[in-house]
Order: structure tokens, then sequence, then C-alpha cells
């Protein structure tokens, strides 16, 4: 510390702490000025729900940061769609994305929405059968053709669906009622837009009866008896599907995975038919069309058929271009292979049929929606085109109750463990103590202005974890003024008198302090940068009053020290000042008779 | 108190001294033993890993007088078996862990619950979470440690000397190993809490140790321009100057830690408080210990090595061995008594701990013992 010869010895104490007074005071005054007076509490104190989805791919490189923000964009899109505000979707480590949806409204669907949508895909059907009851062994071929009759009654409602797409055109009048088996069909009946051609619609439809029989024929003819659709597989499943598919029981909980490997090959799927209570599952043949090419689905609702809620695609050109040629080659296809199946993380949400070429970039997947499965489906869709998988690695909900708790038990924890490093302080250091503990209020004021006003500006929220490391902090704090006052106690020992000792401890204290204290925020930062989940927060906080502490020791409790020891109180070793240096059992100088011996030199030689 | 803080000035005087350094077999034995007795505990018993290592959901269901049986019966009835622990949080909540092998969607569980017990669902908290996120936990934290470990290595290194480093490391993984031993031989649950206690022991424990090392390293600064004391003596000394010290800092940083620990998990049982907490406060004990017995005994004994400070050691072991022989020769005049006394004092600083030395004339016998005679 080279310093000016005009400066005093002990330099500007004054000024030191006017500095931090003015700080301190600017920052909670920013805080009271800004309208944020608490900290922002994390869902896990605030109540929430938060979703720690980690990422996974077959391609290792496809995790990578910009990846990650396209899901993380996408993701984001998705929750707010539920009109959830203040939702934070942000990554974390390389391949994890954080979703925190406070407690409000449709927190609980966001939740679900957010983990269970990954990829979206639309895949031709090839076959499909129920699982998971048992199927008669001798299930005779005309069952399936018993339910030709219903499927007469699906066939206009095929040609109503175009009728749909908007074009107010001709058909519409005759579909009121056969839509209604058509809904009971499946979930849905998608279809033919703009430049509908009934009369292709009409044909087209006659083909696809059956299909919507397939599944309409088992819920129309044992209604009384438990949903055992006697229905065996429809279709034809491929040669190297077969053995796949007869294992595939898909009402084991544990077999509804994703099978959905390789977008250029055929792969099997699971469908739960809520109408009908039983699990469908599918074989499927390549992707036709990504779900990334979906550029927009909304819900609305068709006011023309009032068949209810619909979902309304347009797809982008290279999705026009592809469904286009699918649909083409699919309406002339035998049913099921007419089908469409919408494949939602290797489960198949929907399976409409399609009667004929849907050309121009729109369709419609109409069934029996409410208003709240329609939007839903049209949001999976519009932002279902995640370039990853997702698990969710952990989901926590907390009641704001709750949370409310864990945070009264932390503050108290904090508060006893305050009271007893005070405590402690005050009996062993007696006034220095009070230094101690003015130096922790300060800290403790810049730590909770500076975590407000960053939960405002960067969206830092205190968490359970945060709150933990705050708490661990208090020891931190504690031991720099320890460093210190025991220096200054080593050279009062020494013989030296207050003043000068308090400027002879402070180089060798600051060193010691400084270099542990970086220890400390080296732990903290890398913690920081490489750690996920609860860890991050804790890091974050233990930085934040690490670095405080290098402030609060130079900037308040040096200079108070320096002020102080022009008192008489301390300057004079009184017994409760802490520097009694009868107490401290200090010797005269022996070595150096440059320093002058003090008045205590003789109470040890006694 | 009082006599604690004269214990201090004592301990600082060198008139009370604890010969850590020389004591260091002892250490290393003790630090072995628990050690051997960890890693023994850890190959064999292993470790209780918590509900993220293995995937499962939680519920935390609160209601007054709602006892575990009731919610045992429930929970069973709900999933089908019986394989689902439930427990008394202490805090008269009831905390319900169902294992990943349940394929309950836990809307549901949260559900039937609320219905069968009659509490309002927004008193039941859920988590569910998949069986690797305590492993990405783990690897993350895994990847932390070793990077820290190789910074604060270097760190150290530039700031003190590579010897110092090399101790500091060694007393910081002695540390880990406790604490994890203590772990998988009490039977802890380890929870991604436990992994961010584990961690910050890192930080603690080194942080303890730079305190130590930073006045053991000003001890022990010119020391080849004498030959009074050898490294481990000095370093000695200034582990027994730093001894107060050190006992605060740990003292303080425990306060707060058992506040943590009693107090927030007394009221709220397991959780994330207890988790962090209980880990800090082995980890803190075991830093405690570990930078007064451990790195500085290994520090002295890596100076020790060294060909200036085996040179200091023989010109230290020289000058006694004369010492000794002119004290014998001379013996105590009435005015060495008195010259005795002072020399007493600072010698005593010196040597701390080798009792004995103390009543030997240094400067005095410097003079007189001199062959020459030059006098």
């Amino acid at each position: 510390m080279a310093t000016p010869k005009s400066r005093p010895r002990d330099g500007y104490p004054g000024r030191a702490l006017a500095l931090i007074l003015v700080v301190t005071v600017a920052l909670v005054a920013l805080m009271f000025g800004t309208g944020h007076r608490t900290p922002r509490l994390g869902i896990d104190l605030a109540g929430g729900t938060s979703i720690t989805l980690t990422a996974s791919s077959k391609d290792k490189n496809a995790i990578n940061q910009s990846n990650m923000d396209i899901a993380v964009g996408i993701i984001q899109k998705r929750v707010n769609a539920f009109g959830v505000s203040e939702a934070e979707v942000q990554t974390q480590g390389n391949n994890n994305i954080i979703v925190n949806i406070p407690k409000g409204t449709n927190s609980q669907q966001a939740a679900e929405q957010v983990g269970t949508t990954a990829k979206l895909y639309f895949r031709p059907v090839l076959a499909l059968a129920p699982t998971g009851v048992q199927v008669p062994p001798a299930s005779p071929s005309a069952n399936p053709s018993g339910s030709a009759s219903p499927s007469g009654s699906a066939s206009p409602s095929g040609s109503a669906s175009p009728s749909a797409s908007g074009s107010a055109s001709a058909s519409a009048g005759g579909s009121a009622s056969p839509s209604a088996s058509a809904t009971k069909a499946g979930r849905a009946v998608s279809d033919a837009l703009k430049a509908a051609d009934p009369s292709a619609a009409a044909t087209g439809s006659g083909s696809a009866a059956p299909s919507a029989a397939a599944s309409g024929s088992a819920a129309a003819s044992a209604p009384a008896l438990p949903p055992v659709p006697t229905t065996p597989t429809e279709g034809t499943v491929p040669p190297e599907l077969q053995q796949q598919f007869a294992a595939l029981d898909c009402s084991q909980a544990g077999q509804r995975q994703d099978y959905q490997t390789d977008e250029t090959k055929n792969a099997v799927a699971c469908s739960y038919d809520a109408e009908q209570k039983i699990w469908y599952k599918f074989a499927l043949g390549p992707v036709a069309v990504k779900g990334a090419d979906v550029s927009k689905a909304q819900a609305g609702y068709d006011t023309q058929r009032a068949q209810g809620w619909e979902v309304q695609l347009t797809f982008n050109d290279k999705g026009s271009k592809d469904f286009a040629t699918t649909t083409g080659t699919l309406a002339g296809m035998q049913a099921p292979a007419n089908q469409f199946a919408i494949v939602l993380d290797g489960k198949v949400v929907s399976h409409p049929y399609v009667q004929q070429s849907i050309t121009g970039g729109n369709a419609v997947i109409s069934g029996s929606f409410t208003q709240e499965q329609a939007s839903s489906l049209a949001n999976v869709l519009s932002y279902g085109a995640l370039p990853l998988d997702f698990t969710k690695s952990d989901v926590t909900t907390v009641s704001a109750a709750l949370g409310g708790d864990q945070l009264h038990a932390g503050l108290l924890a904090g508060a006893i463990g305050l009271a007893l490093v005070v405590l402690y302080s005050l009996v062993y250091y007696r006034g220095l103590g009070l230094v101690s503990i003015a130096g922790l209020v300060v800290s403790a004021i810049l730590t909770y202005s500076i975590m407000t006003l960053l939960g405002a500006s960067i969206g830092f929220a205190l968490d359970l974890p945060a709150v933990c490391g705050a708490i661990v902090a208090i020891g931190i704090t504690a031991d720099s003024f320890i460093v210190y006052f025991e220096r200054i106690r080593d050279e009062v020992r020494e013989g030296a008198q207050l003043r000068p000792a308090v400027q002879r401890a402070w180089p060798r204290a600051r060193r010691t302090i400084l270099v542990s204290d970086f220890v400390s925020f080296l732990c903290a930062a890398v913690l920081y940068v490489v750690s996920v989940g609860k860890v991050q927060g804790f890091a974050f906080t233990l930085g934040l009053t690490t670095l405080l502490d290098v402030v609060v020791i130079f900037l308040f409790t040096k200079p108070l020290i320096t002020l102080l020891a022009r008192r008489k109180f301390f300057a004079n070793g009184h017994p409760w000042s802490g520097l009694d240096p009868k107490r401290l059992g200090a010797r005269p100088p022996l070595r150096s008779s440059r320093r002058r011996s003090t008045t205590s030199a003789a109470v040890k030689e006694a | 108190m009082s006599r604690f803080s004269n214990l201090g000035h004592r301990l600082y005087q060198g008139e009370v001294s604890f010969d850590f350094v020389g004591r260091r077999k002892l250490w290393y034995s003790i630090s072995g033993v628990i050690a051997l007795v960890a890693i023994v505990g850890l190959s064999t018993v292993g470790l209780h890993l918590g509900i993220e290592f293995k995937g499962g959901s939680v519920y935390t269901v609160a209601k007054p007088g709602l006892t575990v049986s009731q919610a045992q019966d429930d929970i069973n009835k709900i999933i089908g078996d019986s394989t689902s622990q439930v427990q008394s949080t202490g805090d008269g909540k009831i905390r319900i862990q169902v294992s990943a092998q349940e394929k309950a969607s836990s809307d549901a569980v949260v559900k039937q619950l609320s219905s069968d017990l009659d509490v309002p669902a927004a008193n039941i908290d859920a988590q569910v979470v998949g069986p690797s996120w305590g492993h990405e936990i783990s690897q993350k934290a895994l990847l932390g440690l070793v990077i820290f470990m190789v910074l604060v290595t270097a760190y150290l290194a530039i700031a003190f000397e590579w010897r110092m480093a090399l101790a500091a490391l060694v007393a910081l993984i002695h540390d880990l190993v406790i604490t994890i031993g203590v772990y998988a031989v009490v039977g802890f649950e380890v929870s991604p809490g436990t992994v961010i206690g584990f961690l910050t022991i890192l930080g603690y424990s080194l942080y303890d140790t730079v305190v130590v090392f930073d006045t053991v390293k000003e001890n022990t600064k010119d020391l080849e321009k004498q030959n009074k004391r050898t490294y481990s003596e000095a370093a000695n000394a200034g582990l027994n100057q730093t001894l107060v010290r050190s006992l605060n800092t740990t003292v303080v940083a425990l306060l707060p830690v058992a506040a943590l620990l009693f107090i927030g998990g007394g009221l709220l049982g397991a959780g994330t408080l207890n988790d962090i907490s209980l880990a800090l406060f082995i980890g803190l004990s075991a830093g405690a210990y570990s930078s007064i017995c451990v790195a500085t005994p290994l520090l002295a004994q890596l100076k020790e090595q060294t060909p200036q400070m085996r040179a200091l050691a023989k010109r230290v072991a020289q000058r006694r061995a004369a010492d000794a022989k002119a004290a014998a020769a001379v013996g105590s005049t009435a005015d060495a008594v008195e010259e005795q006394a002072d020399e007493a004092v600072e010698d005593s600083v010196a040597a701390a701990g080798m009792v004995g030395q103390r009543n030997q004339p240094v400067s005095r016998a410097r003079g007189k013992g001199r062959p020459s005679g030059k006098r």
C-alpha cells in the first residue's frame, strides 16, 4: 500500500465507511424505488411446479447449444400458450432444461404438456390391433364385415368433413347425423380442404368406411360386455415388425415407450382410446411428414356442422408437398392403411383416415374434442417439433403452503445461527464482537437487497438451497472478522499499541482473507458453471456472499476498526473492548527497543 | 471464558504448545483407521441412495391428525401393493415414497390421496424423479469437483508452493472420504442436497487449510537464515498460534450449520435443509481436524525432504548438541539465570513444543561455548 506522504498513516477510514454507507443506502433505495421489496422466490418456496427435462439423443452431437435453445424456445411458447404467466424456461448445464411454472391457472395442464411433448411425426398406418385384452382366437372374419353397416353411416361423415375445411360447399347438409358415428369411430377424421371434391370424397369414404367401423364396431357391437373387441389385427403387419408387433402389449405401462428410433423405418406404437377405454397397437410406416413442418395449428370450432372442436393445421412448403403426396397415396389404400397416424412421443394421439390427396397445405383434424383437448392438441402440433428427445428427470410440485413452511424453517434456522454467531463473538471478542455484528448486519442488508434486485433484473430466484447457502455464508463472513481480529490481538500480544497494531495486522489479515475467499469463490464459480438443478442456486448464493464478504471487510470492518482504535475505550484496552492487553497476555517488547513498551509491560513480568 | 482466552495467549507465546506435527504418526493412523472404516463401509454397506438415484415419487401430505398407518393403508390401496414407504416427517406431515416401478401417474395418486384422505390437493406436494437424475447431478458434481481440484491446486501452488497445494489436496480428499464414509456406515440417505453439502466442504476445508498455511508460510519465511528450529517446529509453532483462530472459525462456521441441522431439520424432517446441513456438519468437523492434523504435518514431512530443510535440521541438531554440552559444562550463574528468563520467552516461541529447550541460555551459551574462546 504505497501511500502518499500527506495521507495519514491509517488512511481515511471515514471515506470508505461513507462509500459503503452510500452504496448500501442506494441499493436499499433502489429496492424500494423499483417496488421489489422481497427476493423472487423459487418454485420450491413459492409453490408451483418445477420440471427438469434432460435431453437425450442417439447422436451425441445433436445435443448442442443451438438445439437446446430451439427446444427452450419451443417449450417456452408451449407453456405460455396455456396462459401461464411468468413461467421460466432455461437451460442448465449441457443437456437440461428447467421449466418452472408458478402456482396458478393451468399450471397442472402446462406441466403435463411440457413433459409429454417432444417429437411429432405423421406416419402412415400399416396395421392396428387392440392390445392388452384377450382376443378370442376364433373371431370370425364376419365380425368386421358386420361392422360394415356402421361403416355405411360413417362414409357420409367423410363427405361431410370436406365442408369443414371452410369452403361452404354443398355436402354440408347430410353430415350432421353420421358425423356422430364418425366421431365415435376414433378420435378424429381428418380431411381435405379448399378444393375439396365431394364426389371424390364420397368414393374415398366408401373405402375408408371399414376403418372407421373397425373401432366403431367394437363399441357398438359389445356395449354391455367389458370392452373386449373381437377384431383381430387389421391390415398387414410388415414382416420385420411382426414379432415386435405380436409381443407388444400396450396395456403394460412398461411397454408403452417410444419405438420411433429411425424415421425412415417402420415402427410400432401404442394408442389409448379414451372412449372404449382400451389400448391399441399400431404398425406404422416410415415418417411421411415431420412435426417440424407444421407451421401452424389452432383449435377452432366447427360452426358449419356444429360438429364440435377441431384442429386446423397449416404446413410449410415442404410439409404441404409431403402431406399432399402422402395423402394422395393413402387415399387409394384399403383400410386401415388409409389412415394417417399422428405420433407424439412414440404414442399415437390421433389416426384420422384420408379420403383424398390433401393439397394446399391445410388440413383439419376433427373429432369428439372438447375445447381443451382441441387446443391442447393444436398446441402440441404447433410446437411439437422439438429437435431432441427429452425425459422428465425431476418433477416437483410444491404447494405455496408447504414451501412457506420450509422458508420459515430456513429463516428461523438462519436467525438462530446468526444469533449464535453474534453471541459467540460477543462473549469471545466483547467490544470487537460489536464490530463483527455490525459487519454481519451490513453484509445481510447488502445480500438481501442485491438478491432482490437480481430477482427483478436477471430473474434470480431464491430457492431452498440458496437459503442454505446464505445461512452457511454467515460462517464465511464471520471467519474473515476472526482472521482480522486475531491478527490484531497477535499484534497487541506482541506489545504494540492498538493503533499501530490495527495497521500492522491489516496487510497480513488481508492476504489471508483474500486467499481463502478466493478459494471459496473459485469453488462457488466452478459449481455454478458445471452443476445442474439445486446445486446452482446454492453456488450462486455462496459466490455472491463471498464477494460481499470481501467488500464488507475492506470497506466496512477495517475502516470501522481504524476509527474505533482512536477511541479511548479500545485504545486503552478496556476489559470489555476485547483488546485488553493484560487479558491478551501482552509482553513487553524485547527484541526491539524502538517499540514503545506498553503500560501492560510490567504486568506480564509480575 | 477467561481461561480460554488465556489459553489463546499462552498458545501464542508458546507457553502451551501441542505438538501436532511431531505426533503425525498418531494423526496419520487415526485418519488411516477412519478412512479404512469409511472405505470398508462404502464397499460393503454402500451408500443409501435417495429417491433421486432410484427414481420414483414422493408425496408430502399436510393434514393434522393423519397417521402413518392411515396413509400407508391408503397408498397401498392406490398403487395396489405395499412397497411404498410411509413416514412421518416430524412436523405433522406424512411423507410417502413410491418407487419408480409403480407406474401410477402422480396426478392420479395426488387426486386419489386427496379424496381418500380428505385433504385439499393443494396440501399435497408431489415430486417425481427419473432414476438418472441423481446420477446426473452427481456426475456434474464430480466433474465440478475435478475441475475445482485442478484449479485450486494450481492456484495454491502459485500462491504458496506445490507442497502446500499437495498437502491441502490430500486433506481435502481425506475430508471427502471421511464424510462419505460416515454416510455409508451410518446409513444416512444421499440426496442431491447431500451432494451440495459435499461440494461445499471443498471450499470450507480448503478455506481452513489456507488460513493455517498462511501462518505457517509466514512463520517459516526466513527459516534458513537461522539454526534454532527446524521446519517442523516452525510449522508447529504457526499451527499453535493459529489454533485459537482455527477453532473460532470452525465454531463460527459450525454454529449456523448446526442451527440449520437441528432447527431446520428438526422442524421439517427429511428435506433439502437437513441433507445439506448434515453433510456440512460432518465435513466441516473433518475439515477442521484435517487442516491441523493432516495437512500441516504432511506439509512438514514433505518440506523436511528438501535438501535445504535437511541441512537446516542438521544444523539445528548440531547446535542443540553444542548447547547441551555447554550448558552442562557451565552450569548456571546468578546473572545467567536472570538473562535466561528473558531469553526463555523468546526462545519458547521459537522452539514451541520442544519442552526442555526453554531452560537453555541460548545466547549466553553461544559466547561461552565457543571453543576458540574469543573473549
